[in-house]
């Protein structure tokens, strides 16, 4: 399977150029760039390691790009995504959030049932790779 | 401006002789008053009735909406009745409609009760709008003072939250609504929720008038929507939803219905603006006590919002079910099949999205509007729109907005799972290309046929629909600049 999550999971992987000038779009919005990274894909793992703090005061592309080079040797089969924190009043959340690297194989999750009263089921969603140690994993 | 033929009667002994007076001279019309910033302002449009000069008019619409009744009673003398009495101070002609004017109205803060709407509409739309020296009458637009704002709750989720909750971010979110909306049995009903879900969208909805009916009674509804929610989950690693509409006969029904949905696990629940401005606030403190997105379907709207001259704005609907505090409002598409002068349209989407709304009179707000600290509201854009439409969607609306392709997904030749893909692949190509600087507006068809190059969903619905659209003129501009707009 490929996890949809980030706002770009249905184009084609991004080149460092397309992901460069999506970093150059949040600056030009004065939006904070962050890394994380996780081996733990579930849709409701909020926080995923932060690679460090959002980098504030990195005003340059290329100072991003090379964070995340080196996020990807530390982790090379993990998930990476992207963020962009806008501090504006009224927002103070993220603006933008994109998965910028993945594991070469994706097995997906699976969905377990159980049956309760009525005609209800209780669903529970388990990645199958989180089903391995954690250094396992991918 | 409009003369001056009646003004107040001060001598306290000719003021309150029994019998009928002009409502100008009862001081309903106050040219001089400076409205505070405690005041509820309102702008109505009024047709007066031939013979009827504009300012008496305007000071009947402030009586009628106040305190005042058809004759002079002296009980209004136990009370502290100027400050009571709501004051028509401005009246202006509408460009380019002669019969009609613009009438600004102040009220005084305490004629409210507060974080009502029920309430607030029962002044102000309660009785005078069948008042017979009118031949119509349209509230255009109000000012509600962050001394009334801040009464009220509130959207219990608000668009930062919620995008926080489905883990979404930096695009407009997708969904689509169920069709055929009557009919279809549970079984067959979740199998559309669990396809166009599967296939990429956010969230899929009821339609305003799936409720129980013979043919898919509610629980069974609920039930396979949220096996298909569950599964597409699963299938995608992403957070689903599915609009579970809970509009009934009662609020008991509504209550329990709502109940249900959050036994099974939806994040998302829906209502219908015909169960009335005190069942919606009701049901968002439910929502609120219940970790819930409340949608409301704005059905039946258009009877009184579609008609310049009679009626309520759009804007001011808006208005209120911010307060009354809805998550998600269906608020027009612009270049849809429904209703929506381009500028008018972006006028709700401010409304419902700012926290300060600036005078903006050629998108009809005017009024300046704070919003204090309440929560902001997704607007919904439904009915007719589609891929090929998506750089016209982006540019007009931007990022908080919920983009709904019901038949766009539903009917697309490949089926419903690739008319899903094909929306989103065409939603996140646009994205993209604006945040690289492109210039959507021209190079939007360019850049989805870029895009379909990797996506044949995408190409297919492109060459089924790429060329329909709804161009109708306008029935509802702001008119203060008289020109019309084209879609």
């Amino acid at each position: 399977m490929r996890l949809t999550q980030g706002t770009f999971s249905f184009l084609p992987d991004l080149s460092d150029d397309q992901i460069r000038a999506q970093i150059e779009y949040c600056l030009t919005n004065g939006w904070a760039v962050s890394l994380e990274y996780t081996d733990d894909p579930h849709p409701r793992n909020t926080y995923w390691e932060m690679y460090g703090n959002p980098m504030f005061d990195i005003k340059d592309a290329a100072g991003i790009m090379t964070e995340l080079q080196a996020c990807r040797k530390t982790f090379p089969r993990h998930y990476i995504k992207l963020n962009a924190f806008d501090s504006t009043r009224g927002v103070e959340s993220l603006k933008l959030s994109f998965i910028v690297q993945r594991p070469g194989q994706e097995p997906g999750f699976v969905l377990q049932r159980e049956e309760g009263k009525g005609r209800i089921q209780r669903y529970t969603l388990r990645a199958y790779a989180t089903q391995q140690p954690e250094n396992q994993r991918y | 401006m409009v003369s001056t033929r009646s003004s107040t009667v001060r001598d306290v002994s000719k003021r309150y002789q029994a019998g009928v007076m002009k409502y100008a001279q009862m001081g309903y019309w106050e040219p001089d008053y400076q409205p505070k910033e405690t005041d509820v302002l309102a702008m109505f449009r009024i047709t007066p009735q031939d013979g009827v000069d504009a300012e008496e008019a305007a000071a009947a619409v402030a009586g009628e909406s106040s305190t005042a009744t058809w004759t002079v009673v002296w009980t209004d003398r136990l009370t502290a009745s100027e400050a009571y009495r709501a004051k028509a101070y401005k009246v202006e002609s509408v460009p380019g409609s002669p019969g009609q004017y613009f009438a600004y109205i102040a009220y005084d803060l305490d004629l409210f009760e507060p974080g009502s709407i029920a309430n607030l509409t029962a002044s102000i739309i309660g009785n005078v709008f069948g008042f017979k020296p009118l031949k119509a009458l349209r509230l255009e637009d109000m000012r509600l003072p962050v001394a009334y704002v801040t009464t009220f709750d509130g959207p219990p989720t608000g668009i930062v939250v919620e995008r926080e909750r489905l883990d979404k971010f930096g695009r407009p979110l997708l969904g689509a609504t169920v069709k055929p909306k009557l009919g279809l049995s549970g079984k067959n009903y979740g199998r559309v929720v669990y396809e166009a879900l599967k296939g990429g969208l956010d969230f899929t909805k009821d339609d305003e008038n799936t409720n129980s009916q013979p043919f898919m009674h509610w629980r069974d509804r609920f039930l396979y929507c949220m096996e298909a929610v569950n599964h597409a989950q699963a299938t995608t690693g992403e957070i689903k939803g599915t609009y579970l509409n809970v509009t009934a006969a009662t609020m008991e029904d509504m209550y329990e219905r709502a109940e249900f949905a959050r036994e099974l696990g939806s994040n998302i629940v829906m209502i219908d603006l015909v169960i009335g401005y005190t069942a919606i606030q009701s049901m968002a403190k439910w929502c609120r006590r219940n970790d819930m997105i409340l949608h409301l379907h704005r059905a039946g709207h258009s009877t009184y919002t579609r008609q310049k001259t009679h009626g309520i704005s759009f804007r001011v609907i808006c208005k209120w079910m911010r307060l009354a505090g809805v998550d998600h409002i269906h608020a027009g598409t612009v270049v849809g099949k429904l209703e929506g002068d381009p500028f008018s349209v972006q006028g709700y989407y401010n409304v419902l999205r700012e926290m300060h709304n600036p005078v903006d009179l050629q998108r009809g707000l005017f009024f300046e509007q704070s919003w204090g600290g309440l929560r902001k509201v997704m607007p919904v854009a439904s009915g007719g729109i589609h891929a090929g439409q998506m750089h016209q969607l982006l540019s007009y609306f931007g990022d908080d907005v919920v983009l709904q392709f019901g038949g766009g997904t539903i009917g697309h030749p490949m089926g419903i799972a690739a008319g899903a893909t094909a929306n989103r692949v065409a939603l996140e190509a646009m994205v993209f290309a604006r945040n690289e600087g492109r210039e959507i507006w021209n190079e939007g068809p360019d850049i989805l046929v870029q895009a379909a190059r990797h996506c044949a969903p995408l190409k297919a619905a492109l060459d089924t629909w790429g060329e329909v659209s709804f161009n109708y003129a306008s029935t509802d501009t702001p008119d203060f600049v008289p020109t019309a707009t084209a879609a």
